[in-house]
């Protein structure tokens, strides 16, 4: 028997919500039915940061608090964690920390960013026990946009006092809300509404492929990165959400020698370190993935099964060989992801079906993997264009080429042309670099649009190509980019 | 607190003023417990707008079909021009912008009808259902397609001095070009909203986030058919206006004002960031054409600069704004012979706006591009050729005839942070690191600002404060300023705790608000703390000076030996408390209350002419930005600034260093990351966060040194300050000169044909363009 109503924890008492629309989001939520108006409203598609909360879950068996944004997270998605908002903060009219930090260094002008600012930092600074740098504050900020400060004061305040272990009434009842959190972990299904509208949150695999047998049209919600904005900008009439969030075993990640499993529900927060490990420029392209907010809530599996022609994981994932398995009711398969996107917003997942996990091969000792991001902001942008790269290299010759690109076709895809040219050639001759450039003119015709033009996209393309020649063959990469350097990843290992 | 750390000129020793306070709302900020117009308990039965926008950018509106709009559960009104029983007309000057599209349409996303409803989302949802015919014509949509059509919004009009075009053709040294300069979205994180709550007689009470309070009252009354005594305008807090809510929020204010005469409900309208984005106006942008004829030295002769701005579908502001591009056109030059003209372009865009500098950013901008243009056409490092142009003795007088009196603040700014940046011993490591990095090469500028303050309409110049003094000594402070993060509010309230002698606790500031300081001007050309901190210091003066009568009777001293400091008034030896003196003064029959009005001296401009003094002064600052970019991708970085900026003496250093640290921060991403764009229809595509980059924390620069510079105001202000928030924006053409050093490093000795903003994409482009004119 399923549970009708949700249960989270918020100032230290369970929440029971059984009476909700299933679109509800968490923002509306808080600011119309509990007219909590602490957390701003922004934009409503979880770029500018001023309704992050921060939601506290066990993770890896310890508590963790990490920010999301409240404007695109569905109520329901709240099931089991503990809710935090600026305004459980202070404790008896003292100023959390971060709080006076931020009064102290002057960083907050207009004040309607700043509850979100609080919240993304509050959370950074219940990480603790780590070394923070300007560099780990701005990304824990890149999804938190500021109009009046400039930052500098934000970051400030920030190094004053994100750097030490925690000391808060969070960290002091840690155990506590631990054991709160493990009591809410019923095992239990979940299903609020009725049959024609409902959010529901199956336990386990077996449950959710029955739930999806018998409602193959409903909405499968991971993080609601992307379903958030159907709902708040396009005002889709969805009724029926399946979220994965609960089901056991979806979020796992299985890390060997050979091959890295992703569990389709890793949020990008976790799947960030063993990616990292299996190249420093996947680590780089994690670090730009969104948001924190965003890497949070997002997985890999709604990644990949949204089929965003510019998705960032993609690209790499189909020059590395990556496989996916699939579930419909008892039947399981897998097909490698470059067979996985058929068009525009259109994969090969069937009416029912769906995303298991993503098994990535380790690559070789031959192997050398670049891969570059081009935004027009660096940090929390969507890509003009995106080149990943993998040669095998042997005794200085080019023996397996795999190239894809995101940005510059309807679904991301590997350039053939420019794989070919490459095999066989050696590394050090500079023409060859400049021939394999030239190829991708006849793999892409990328389109103008308001990210960049074809023109832009098809040269920049090119210079990516001859960009990774030039460093495996052995250009140091803070000659070749401005950022993300692979000597500094390397040497912060 | 340090009472004695910061003496006056005079030797007074300042409590308050100068001290590096907290904002205001600074505890409330933190908690989330400042309220936003959202944010406030709703009134009961309040209803909800949204707004339906014409899908075409250009036409005849031939029929609205609202039916299915009416019949979704929850809609109580759907509002449309037929509804307006005053004026059809929300425009700040000129008449010519509707409040609701009739009978044309002139942008896309133009509101056409307003839905009210009982929620926000069913109100959202029925504004989607509108059907809306427009037989569509051909938008214009570039400057050059206006200009093709010969529509303006305003006529042109231009500065010009002796004989230009002869003056270019004589010098030994000729330069032509052109230069494009992209707009800007405020991005105000707060979006437009008001509160419409009917009162008794038809009279309407309205939450506004507005920068200007006065404006909204007005385009309410004209809207309803009401005298202004019937319609207050209250806003106690911005989330963010740069501009963008100076003429913006009118339309907003004035649907919810009509819904709410319509309805008898209280109206709220909040527009979704997309619909903020596509229906309220940005930043200009342009076009310059110039030509310059110049000296081996690099000194100007005569120059010939033509601004073509797009104005998009209406007037708006685009008077004032164009007319301070060409106000700044000299940047911090002397221009012996010139012209510097303007059109006011009309394309079917939604009309640009207000925006932080209002115009003059990009008119200094086009200068700062020419003098690096003649830099490298003459092969001197481009600072050289800056301070051979820059204002000095006998070469004084700007275009439109006003003496620069201080250039010399502007001469020292420039030499002093030369020194402190190191800028000479970086341009030749530069060099060393460009010799040797084909792919990554870096590039430095240092730019100087000079920026004019006051309104250029003379009559704004004014502004107007009440005080009042409570009988336990407590002090309520309203003025005609409003406070949109920049911390007005405080640094006034410095000014009138200075005033009394008392502390920061005792003075209440209280929401800006039509029914107690009327006849405002919008917070906005800088002059915020200029006008309305010596207006409420006047108010106050009266005060205190009727307290130091009744005081120095007390005492048996002269009104004038008495001081107020430390919440007592003293003399000699003696003292009374400030809260028993204002007990004393109540039961005494004396008036507490006074309201102060302030007027800008010195002013006068005639424009037909285009002579006078449209500033009462100048502010000065300059800027040394250090940029790395990618030549095989265009992406680039920010790596160091430095800045010295002249705030005079400052009322309060921890504001103003957050004025110059977020303005030049603002000004970056104008010129790096910020990118407008229209398609051929006239649909901005650019429209969300997702799409519109502003900058986030890692694109400021890791090594980032602010300095106040040491000097007071020249002009009589209040404590000698000089305004700081505008300024500080175009500290960032520094930036776009570094990233065009960085090009031009490639190729030097050939223009760097580099448009604004520097995008990845500007900059790959102009780096083929560089290598390609070889």
């Amino acid at each position: 028997m399923a549970r009708k109503g949700i249960r989270f924890l918020r100032r230290g008492r369970v929440v029971e919500v059984a009476d909700f629309a299933p679109r509800t989001t968490l923002l509306d939520w808080l600011r119309i039915d509990q007219r909590a108006t602490g957390t701003k409203e922004g934009c409503a598609e979880g770029d500018c940061g001023a309704c992050t909360v921060v939601l506290g879950r066990e993770r890896e068996g310890r508590l963790v608090y990490e920010p999301v944004n409240a404007c695109i997270m569905l109520l329901g998605q709240m099931d089991g964690a503990e809710l935090i908002t600026v305004e459980d903060l202070a404790q008896a009219g003292a100023l959390h920390p971060v709080q006076a930090a931020l009064v102290a260094r002057h960083g907050s002008q207009c004040g309607f960013c700043t509850p979100g600012i609080v919240m993304s930092l509050f959370a950074l600074y219940q990480e603790g026990g780590r070394p923070v740098t300007r560099e780990t504050v701005c990304d824990a900020l890149a999804g938190n946009l500021c109009r009046c400060t400039g930052y500098r004061p934000i970051i400030d305040a920030a190094l004053d006092v994100c750097a030490e272990p925690p000391a808060d009434a969070f960290e002091s009842r840690n155990e506590a809300t631990l054991a709160a959190l493990r009591r809410l972990d019923d095992g239990e299904d979940v299903f609020v509404g009725e049959g024609h509208a409902f959010f529901a949150a199956p336990a386990n695999e077996e449950t959710l492929a029955k739930l999806l047998s018998d409602h193959p049209e409903a909405t499968l919600l991971a993080g609601a990165t992307d379903v958030g904005l159907w709902v708040t900008k396009g005002l889709a009439p969805l009724r029926k959400f399946i979220s994965l969030g609960r089901v056991k075993g979806l979020e796992e990640i299985h890390d060997s020698p050979e091959v890295l499993a992703l569990g389709a529900m890793s949020t990008h927060a976790r799947a960030m370190g063993p990616l990292a490990g299996i190249d420093p420029d996947l680590g780089e392209l994690m670090r730009r993935f969104g948001s924190a907010q965003v890497r949070a809530s997002g997985t890999v599996g709604g990644n990949i099964a949204n089929g965003s022609p510019i998705g960032d994981l993609a690209p790499a994932l189909i020059t590395l060989g990556a496989i996916l398995e699939l579930r419909q009711g008892n039947d399981r398969r897998t097909l490698p992801i470059e067979n996985f996107f058929l068009g525009y917003r259109k994969q090969d997942r069937r009416r029912g079906e769906f995303l298991r996990s993503v098994l990535i091969p380790k690559p070789g000792p031959n192997d050398h993997i670049r891969i570059f991001k081009v935004t027009k902001r660096f940090d929390e942008d969507i890509s003009a264009v995106m080149m990943a790269m993998r040669l095998t290299i042997k005794d200085g010759r080019i023996v397996t080429a795999r190239v894809a690109f995101g940005g510059m076709a309807a679904i991301p895809k590997r350039a053939l042309a420019v794989e070919k040219a490459l095999l066989e050639s050696r590394i050090q001759e500079g023409t060859a670099w400049a021939a394999a450039g030239e190829a991708l003119g006849q793999d892409f015709t990328p389109l103008d649009d308001h990210r960049a033009s074809a023109a832009y996209r098809l040269q920049v393309g090119k210079n990516l190509i001859v960009k990774a020649l030039a460093e495996i063959a052995g250009a140091p990469s803070d000659a070749t980019r401005i950022i993300g350097h692979r000597e500094a990843a390397h040497a912060a290992e | 607190m340090r009472p004695n750390d910061h003496p006056a000129p005079g030797g007074v020793q300042l409590r308050h003023v100068s001290q590096p306070l907290p904002h205001d709302s600074a505890a409330k900020h933190v908690q989330g417990a400042a309220p936003y117009i959202d944010d406030l308990p709703e009134p009961a039965g309040t209803l909800h707008l949204a707004v339906g926008g014409s899908p075409m950018a250009r036409g005849r509106l031939i029929a609205v079909d609202l039916e299915k709009v009416r019949a979704v559960p929850g809609v109580v009104a759907v509002l449309t021009a037929a509804d307006v029983p005053g004026k059809n007309d929300i425009s700040p000057a000129f008449g010519d912008e509707p409040l609701f599209a009739h009978g044309h349409v002139m942008f896309h996303g133009q509101p056409v009808f307003a839905v009210a409803a009982e929620t926000r989302d069913a109100a959202r949802r029925a504004a989607r259902l509108g059907a809306i015919t427009v037989v569509q014509e051909k938008p214009a949509v570039t400057v050059e397609d206006a200009e093709k059509r010969g529509d303006t919004v305003l006529p042109d009009y231009a500065f010009i001095r002796g004989d230009a075009s002869a003056a270019i053709d004589a010098a030994p040294n000729q330069i032509a070009g052109q230069f494009r300069i992209g707009g800007q979205e405020h991005f105000y994180l707060e979006g437009q909203v008001a509160l419409a709550i009917p009162g008794e007689d038809g009279a309407m009470h309205v939450h506004t986030s507005t920068q200007h309070p006065t404006e909204v009252q007005h385009v309410c009354a004209r809207i309803l058919g009401l005298p202004d005594a019937m319609v207050t305008a209250e806003v106690r807090r911005m989330g963010g206006g740069f501009g963008g809510k100076e003429s913006q929020a009118s339309q907003w204010a004035a649907m919810a004002a009509l819904a709410a005469r319509v309805t008898g409900r209280p109206c709220k309208i909040r527009l979704d960031r997309d619909d903020d984005m596509a229906m309220t106006g940005k930043r200009h942008d342009f076009r310059v054409d110039y030509a310059v004829g110049f000296d081996d030295e690099g000194r100007i002769q005569g120059v010939e600069m033509a601004f073509l701005a797009r104005c998009g579908c209406s007037a708006d502001l685009s008077q004032g704004v164009v007319d301070r591009t060409m106000f700044h056109a000299d940047a911090s030059y002397f221009l012996p012979e010139l012209i510097i003209s303007s059109r006011r372009l009309k394309t079917n865009t939604v009309s640009n706006t207000a925006f932080r500098g209002f115009g003059g950013p990009q008119g200094m901008l086009a200068m700062e591009r020419i003098i690096d243009e003649i830099a490298c056409r003459l092969g001197r490092d481009p600072l050289d050729v800056r301070k051979v142009n820059h204002y000095g003795p006998e070469r004084d007088t700007t275009p439109y005839g006003m003496t620069v009196e201080d250039h010399d603040v502007g001469a020292a700014i420039l030499e002093q942070l030369e020194r402190s940046s190191n800028y000479r011993e970086r341009r030749e490591a530069i060099a060393g690191f460009n010799a040797s990095s084909p792919i990554l090469r870096k590039g430095i500028a240092l730019t100087p600002v000079k920026f004019g303050i006051s309104f250029t309409l003379t009559q704004l110049n004014q502004a107007g404060a009440l005080v009042h003094v409570y009988s336990d000594g407590s002090v309520q402070l309203n003025h005609g300023g409003t406070e949109m993060g920049q911390g007005l509010y405080q640094k006034v309230a410095q000014v009138v705790a200075e005033e009394f002698g008392v502390g920061m606790d005792r003075v209440r500031v209280t929401a800006t608000t039509t029914d107690k300081v009327p006849n405002t001007s919008p917070t906005a050309a800088s002059s915020g703390s200029d006008l309305n901190g010596m207006a409420a210091r006047m108010a106050a003066r009266q005060i205190r000076d009727r307290l130091a009568i009744l005081a120095g009777e007390h005492f048996g001293v002269p009104a004038k030996e008495v001081v107020f400091r430390d919440d007592h008034a003293f003399a000699g030896n003696e003292s009374l408390p400030f809260a028993e003196l204002a007990r004393r003064a109540h039961a005494a029959r004396i008036h507490l209350s006074a309201a102060g009005h302030y007027k800008t001296p010195k002013l006068h401009w005639d424009r037909q002419k285009g002579v006078g003094r449209p500033f009462f002064y100048f502010a000065y600052g300059a800027a040394c930005a250090e940029v790395v970019i990618d030549t095989l991708t265009g992406e680039n970085r920010v790596l160091r600034v430095d800045i010295l900026h002249d705030v005079g003496r400052s009322l309060n250093p921890a504001i103003d260093i957050g004025q110059i640290e977020g303005g030049f921060v603002q000004g970056m991403g104008w010129l790096t990351t910020e990118e407008l764009v229209y398609d051929k229809d006239g649909r901005l595509r650019t429209h969300a966060p997702s799409t519109y980059k502003i900058p986030v924390a890692s694109d400021v620069p890791a090594d980032f040194r602010v300095t106040l510079f040491d000097g007071e105001n020249r002009e009589e202000t209040v404590y000698r300050s000089k305004a700081v928030g505008e300024p500080p924006l175009m500290l960032a053409n520094a930036v776009f000169c570094a990233i065009a050093d960085a090009v031009q490093s490639i190729a030097p000795g050939r223009p760097v044909p580099l448009d604004a903003p520097a995008t990845p994409e500007a900059i790959l482009k102009a780096i083929q363009g560089i290598v390609a004119a070889g």
